[in-house]
């Protein structure tokens, strides 16, 4: 089973190569107004190397629901953990 | 480092690090050239250009891009916006699907009106299979299928009957990339991109491909091994009777058929050469079994010897006169390729893996994407089999000029007629070696040239007793009052001293006094590939005026101190 940690780990290494930028940490906390470059079209790129990583597929409801990190982190462990 | 641009690549990578991989690429040290390339689009289009962006790049053009507003292709071309005009694009691509399904006439008049409007190719998607069939199989006679199907064809007829018209094949890519994965709604509804993110880069290396065919950078040969490549076993330890080749058994089978893939791009103008670690006459005994599809006489050069394959490689490219950039290299030893790759970066390499899957890892790679055919590249394999037989002709004079006349050399040198158009603007867009200026040019380009007052256009073709070698040399010059300016002059490589060069030039500058021409201003711009003709001028009695940094020089001559120089080719002789 993966832990919260695991999987924010791993999304700081999805986010350093979808943004191309090495310093990016994220929390739970962390949303699009806080990355200079991610938006909308950006957005497609981050969705796709998320699923890639974890080998999973997000519906449509959940990518248009989820607010922050935090929550992708949730919908990341859900789909994992089964 | 070493993110695969070709044939297989990963498309998840190439999404993700697409701004790491592009900083790579801009960081090797090649000769780039730059085009502009304006995304038509019905749907978004920002990853495809993203894509399009890394494929180009490696195949050494840098591109400037313009996109359309979000789905705002028709608008675009049919009410041309500052934007675009000013842009003036080299290239447009068109990128609609069947989310933009609308009347045939709908885009023929947006074609015909781009075509008038910006003279340059244009590259037009025709239309995928919906992931869907409300009537099952009947739709394949009475519904949508049929109805795309027939529009698809509709679309084929005009790139057939237009010049610099391109279809890229979106209907066979969605098949063969999975028609549902590659419909997805998903990146639609949330996106709206007509196909799935992961299929993009797939899209976006076909579009890539037809692009670098237009500019001349496809491959032009093979070089090939025998052992377990051509045949299955080891001729040299099993004996020509025991190689698998033929029909009896399923590995013969599946080494047959690659054999005639292989022997099929003879008529595309593709040249087959061995290149083989065995002693040569195995190599000819396995060649020369009855059920071998190919035959000796089906290669221009084989090499089958002990030396190391990079230097058999380079030398067989010297011998045709091709850069080894030219060349696809096909081994099944990983060892063989990675020798080849470390000495000689520029060659393709694919990576075969069983024999029934050759021809799958090679196709895919798109290296000889065909965007025009041309009659010579049908003759092509005949011209350098001739080459061959002249060579040994030569030997047997020891006076030069003598080989020459035996040759019995006519030319036909002629301003730019509509039927050479594409064979011309293909010519200017890969010819590297004898190559003066090596401007680029499109068939549409060609024909303004052609049409103007303003140019003098010249094409040379050269016929000898072994046969017509074809449309070989090409020169546009400029007019300003009595000064021609040579912005143009290239020459194809298989006709080197054969004097083709002095009739050229004869021809010019008697055509050029006719029109009051009192002056010739010559230029040589150094590329990586064009020093051999870097004292072209100087042999002709120009004077160099000047030359820059980077090598480049003009030269002049006065059209009155010029008397021809050749006496070996007849030219434009009507028998």
């Amino acid at each position: 089973m993966l832990t919260r940690e695991e999987v924010l780990n791993r999304f700081n290494l999805v986010f350093r190569d979808v943004f191309d930028d090495e310093t990016i940490i994220v929390t739970d906390a962390t949303t699009a107004d806080d990355i200079e470059d991610w938006e909308s079209l950006t957005h497609i790129n981050l969705i796709l190397a998320i699923e890639e990583e974890f080998g999973i597929k997000f519906t449509m409801s959940e990518v248009t629901l989820m607010k922050n990190v935090g929550e992708m982190a949730d919908i990341v462990l859900e789909k994992t953990g089964k | 480092m070493g993110y695969s641009l070709t044939y297989p690549f990963d498309s998840g990578v190439l999404l993700s690090k697409y701004k790491t991989i592009k900083r790579e690429l801009l960081e090797e040290t090649r000769d780039f050239t730059r085009k502009k390339i304006a995304i038509l689009g019905g749907s978004t289009t920002a990853d495809i250009r993203k894509m399009l962006d890394l494929f180009l790049i490696s195949y050494g053009i840098i591109p400037e891009f313009y996109e359309s507003e979000y789905a705002k292709f028709w608008e675009d071309a049919m009410f041309p916006s500052e934007k675009l005009t000013s842009f003036n694009p080299d290239i447009i691509y068109i990128h609609t699907s069947l989310r933009n399904f609308a009347q045939y006439e709908h885009y023929e008049q947006m074609w015909e009106k781009l075509r008038e409007t910006y003279h340059c190719p244009i590259i037009q998607n025709n239309f995928e299979y919906p992931y869907y069939r409300l009537m099952g199989n009947k739709e394949a006679t009475h519904g949508r299928i049929k109805e795309i199907t027939e529009m698809n064809l509709k679309f084929s007829d005009y790139a057939r009957a237009h010049d610099s018209f391109y279809i890229c094949d979106i209907n066979w890519l969605s098949a063969d990339f999975g028609l549902s994965k590659w419909s997805d709604p998903f990146y639609w509804y949330m996106y709206k991109y007509a196909l799935a993110l992961p299929a993009i880069p797939t899209l976006s290396y076909n579009v890539a491909n037809i692009i670098k065919s237009i500019y001349g950078t496809n491959k032009k040969a093979f070089a090939l091994d025998l052992d377990n490549t051509l045949w299955g076993g080891v001729i040299g330890d099993d004996g020509a009777e025991n190689i698998q080749i033929g029909q009896e058994t399923p590995e013969a089978m599946a080494f047959s058929e690659f054999q005639s893939y292989l022997k099929s791009h003879k008529d595309l103008g593709i040249i087959l050469n061995i290149i083989s670690k065995n002693e040569r006459e195995n190599a000819l005994a396995g060649l020369k079994r009855p059920d071998s599809t190919l035959t000796p006489d089906d290669f221009i050069s084989i090499k089958a010897n002990w030396e190391p394959k990079s230097l058999n490689l380079s030398q067989t490219a010297q011998e045709l006169s091709l850069g080894v950039d030219s060349f696809v290299f096909v081994d099944d030893n990983p060892a063989e390729r990675e020798i080849v790759r470390r000495q000689l970066p520029g060659v393709a390499i694919p990576e075969i893996t069983s024999p029934e899957h050759y021809i799958y890892d090679i196709d895919r790679a798109g290296y000889f994407e065909v965007t025009t055919l041309t009659a010579d590249d049908a003759k092509r394999n005949e011209q350098y089999k001739v080459n061959a037989a002249r060579s040994e002709l030569r030997n047997s004079f020891s006076d030069y000029n003598e080989y020459l006349k035996s040759l019995e050399m006519s030319a036909e040198i002629k301003p730019f007629e509509p039927l050479y158009f594409s064979r011309i603007s293909q010519l200017t867009n890969k010819s590297n070696q004898f190559n003066l200026t090596t401007k680029r040019y499109s068939p549409d380009e060609i024909e303004a040239f052609s049409v103007s007052e303003q140019f003098i256009t010249l094409y040379g073709r050269l016929n000898d007793k072994f046969g017509d070698n074809g449309i070989v040399s090409v020169i546009i010059g400029e007019i300003c009052d009595n000064n021609l300016k040579i912005i143009l002059w290239l020459m194809s490589c298989r006709v080197l001293k054969r004097d083709m060069e002095y009739a050229m030039m004869d021809e010019l500058i008697r055509i050029a006094k006719t029109k009051g021409i009192r002056t010739l201003t010559g230029y040589y711009f150094p590329t990586a590939k064009n020093a051999m003709v870097r004292d072209f001028y100087e042999t002709f009695g120009f004077t160099k005026i000047s030359e820059d940094t980077t090598g480049a020089t003009t030269w002049s001559l006065d059209t009155d101190s010029y008397a021809p120089k050749q006496n070996s080719i007849q030219v434009n002789f009507i028998k």
